[in-house]
């Protein structure tokens, strides 16, 4: 992505880009991902416990077990966002906090809380979803999408 | 136990993906996790995200991928006994609980808490 | 008088007779917090939002300004003021509190530079006296507006800086006891096709050493003519690709005399800022703060301000504009022999 943005540059543009690359301090890739596999990992490990939690426990089967697991990591999510240590674990974590459930509620809490400021209405109702729209957007349109294209080719003879 | 060990490694995996959308496809969080969530969706489509979730447990459900594998499941399912309108009327019955929790968890947080900055 | 391009010689040389600089928690913990007139343990300043609390900053430094220069608010004639805010609305709401006639400026985080500039020029064209120039920034409130929730767990690369959050202001007139303005050049947008928001350093660097070399060509003046030459807020990659770029292309500076406002702010001991200061209070802070304390001890004789700025905004970003950037530059003389 970022290389098709460079092919637009003029040559001076191109060539000092290739100048600033090679004094900037690249991103530690592999350090980063060791990571993002350990957090991420660890709140998944965390979420199994959670929902045999609610399994054992409770009158949940497999299937139904899913929805309270995630409303609990939901709020685990929201409490650390709320004590203002979310931020800091996810500058550690990267992806490890961001690409589980957690990463979605810290997402739609932050911007709530951010906003109060702006109202209730326009603030936290109207800016709630800024930056978790756009998944639940994309999900959506793709699940759309991949509905009618199953059921499509289901029903113009099968698959 | 081996559920346990499957949650962490496949979880772990799929952050990894995330980590390299962020790191060298130099991607937004908001980007990195739309196309997961599309992922998600596809591979339930090609039927290879339930096996994927009888295998790892939460390490298939916690991540963002099983918001689209979720939606698209209910899209199916409502589809296979209405119809094409299925599809329209399905998609958000499997995942309520998420999004509700995260609207209304959010509210309250909102409600009492400052951020710190 | 104009020598050159773009350059403007102050032949009356304008004294700024006192500076003022406000600060909040985390630059309490840096390394020229002595160099504060004020300093806010409480990010919010006591207020209700993060907006009102950069106000409430820059009022503060304006108001200590004007109270050290033994003056009082009517007396100043014009002030002139920018932020980071959308609108600028910092500046203009402490403009109000001021009441004195005002011109809002917006430079980003060149903005102190450009105020200090066009301060000069208006009291040295003897087009008004007492003028006050200031300008603030508010680490969460430059978050919110141009990245994320300050609760948001994003993941900042290593080529990120940290928005300061303080807020300086100075006041000019014809004479007076106060170190003197001797000449502004006024910068020209670059656009390098930088596009990255979490890399300013690199997208400002060329503006800086742009302007740089045009103060240098239009005064016919060497690095070496001054003690200090400063950058605003190049931070750690930005001051390290501009000091290369200037040694390619002549003029190099000697490692000495160059620096940082973004780098002199936090110390090594807060990891968080990543590649170092930003924002238009990181360059007002040092400037009106630690290196007026050294100009008017006689430590430092000459500097260069050259203050960076990124002029992007949050859409023209998610428009897949590149980032274009623009640098001030101020030179000040010690009045001590």
């Amino acid at each position: 992505m970022s290389d098709k943005k460079r092919k637009k540059l003029t040559p001076v543009q191109q060539e000092y880009q290739t100048f600033a690359r090679a004094r900037e301090p690249g991103r530690p890739v592999l350090f980063n991902c060791l990571k993002a596999f350990l957090v991420g990992g660890g709140i998944c490990f965390l979420g199994q416990g959670v929902q045999d939690f609610f399994l054992w426990n409770f009158d949940f089967t497999e299937k139904t077990a899913g929805d309270p697991t995630v409303a609990v990591m939901v709020l685990l999510a929201v409490i650390l966002t709320v004590a203002g240590v979310y931020d800091h674990i996810a500058q550690w974590a990267g992806a490890g906090t961001a690409v589980p459930v957690t990463g979605f509620a810290n997402s739609m809490a932050a911007s709530a809380m951010e906003h109060r400021t702006e109202g209730f209405v326009l603030g936290v109702g109207g800016k709630m979803f800024k930056l978790a729209g756009s998944v639940i957007v994309f999900g959506v349109f793709a699940a759309f999408i991949i509905g009618l294209l199953k059921t499509g080719i289901a029903m113009l003879g099968g698959f | 136990m081996e559920a346990y060990f499957w949650a962490f490694i496949v979880g772990g995996l799929i952050c990894v993906v995330g980590q390299l959308l962020f790191d060298v496809g130099r991607f937004t969080p908001a980007h990195t996790m739309s196309i997961l969530v599309v992922a998600g969706a596809v591979l339930d489509g090609l039927g290879l995200y339930e096996p994927l979730i009888d295998f790892a447990g939460a390490g298939a459900t916690v991540p963002i991928t099983s918001f689209g594998n979720a939606l698209v499941h209910g899209a199916l399912t409502e589809a296979e006994n209405t119809g094409l309108i299925g599809i329209l009327t399905g998609i958000f019955e499997v995942t309520s609980a998420g999004i509700s929790a995260a609207i209304i968890f959010g509210f309250l947080a909102a409600l009492f808490f400052k951020p710190k900055g | 008088m104009q020598q050159g391009h773009q350059t403007w010689v102050f032949q009356n040389k304008p004294a700024i007779l006192a500076t003022a600089v406000v600060g909040g928690p985390f630059e309490a913990e840096g390394p020229l917090a002595e160099d504060f007139d004020l300093l806010h343990g409480d990010l919010w300043l006591g207020q209700d939002s993060y907006e009102k609390a950069e106000k409430k900053m820059l009022e503060e430094a304006c108001e200590a300004a004007i109270r050290k220069a033994g003056l009082q608010k009517q007396d100043i004639q014009f002030f002139l003021g920018g932020d980071l805010m959308n609108q600028i609305i910092s500046s203009s709401f402490a403009a109000r509190t001021l009441a004195v006639p005002f011109l809002g400026l917006y430079g980003a985080c060149s903005t102190s530079m450009e105020g200090l500039a066009l301060a000069s020029l208006i009291v040295d064209s003897r087009a008004g006296r007492n003028v006050l120039c200031g300008t603030s920034s508010h680490n969460s409130a430059a978050e919110k507006q141009y990245r994320y929730p300050t609760e948001y767990g994003s993941q900042k690369p290593p080529t990120a800086q940290w928005t300061v959050t303080a807020a300086g202001a100075a006041l000019l007139d014809r004479e007076g006891d106060g170190p003197k303005v001797t000449s502004a050049t006024i910068g020209r947008v670059v656009d390098m096709g930088v596009s990255d928001p979490f890399n300013m350093g690199g997208a400002m660097a060329p503006a800086a050493v742009d302007t740089i070399t045009a103060h240098f060509r239009d005064l016919g003046v060497a690095a070496r003519d001054y003690d200090l030459i400063a950058t605003g807020d190049l931070g750690k990659v930005g001051y390290k690709i501009a000091r290369d770029l200037l040694k390619k292309h002549n003029p190099a500076i000697p490692d000495e005399i160059f620096t940082d406002c973004g780098l002199l702010i936090y110390g090594e001991d807060q990891p968080a800022v990543l590649a170092g200061g930003s924002g238009c209070g990181c360059s007002a802070s040092v400037v009106y703060g630690h290196i007026m304390n050294r100009l008017n001890k006689g430590e430092l004789k000459k500097v260069l301000i050259v203050a960076t700025g990124a002029l992007l905004s949050p859409l023209s970003y998610q428009q897949k504009e590149s980032i274009p950037c623009i640098a001030h530059a101020v030179s000040i003389e010690s009045n001590k022999p």
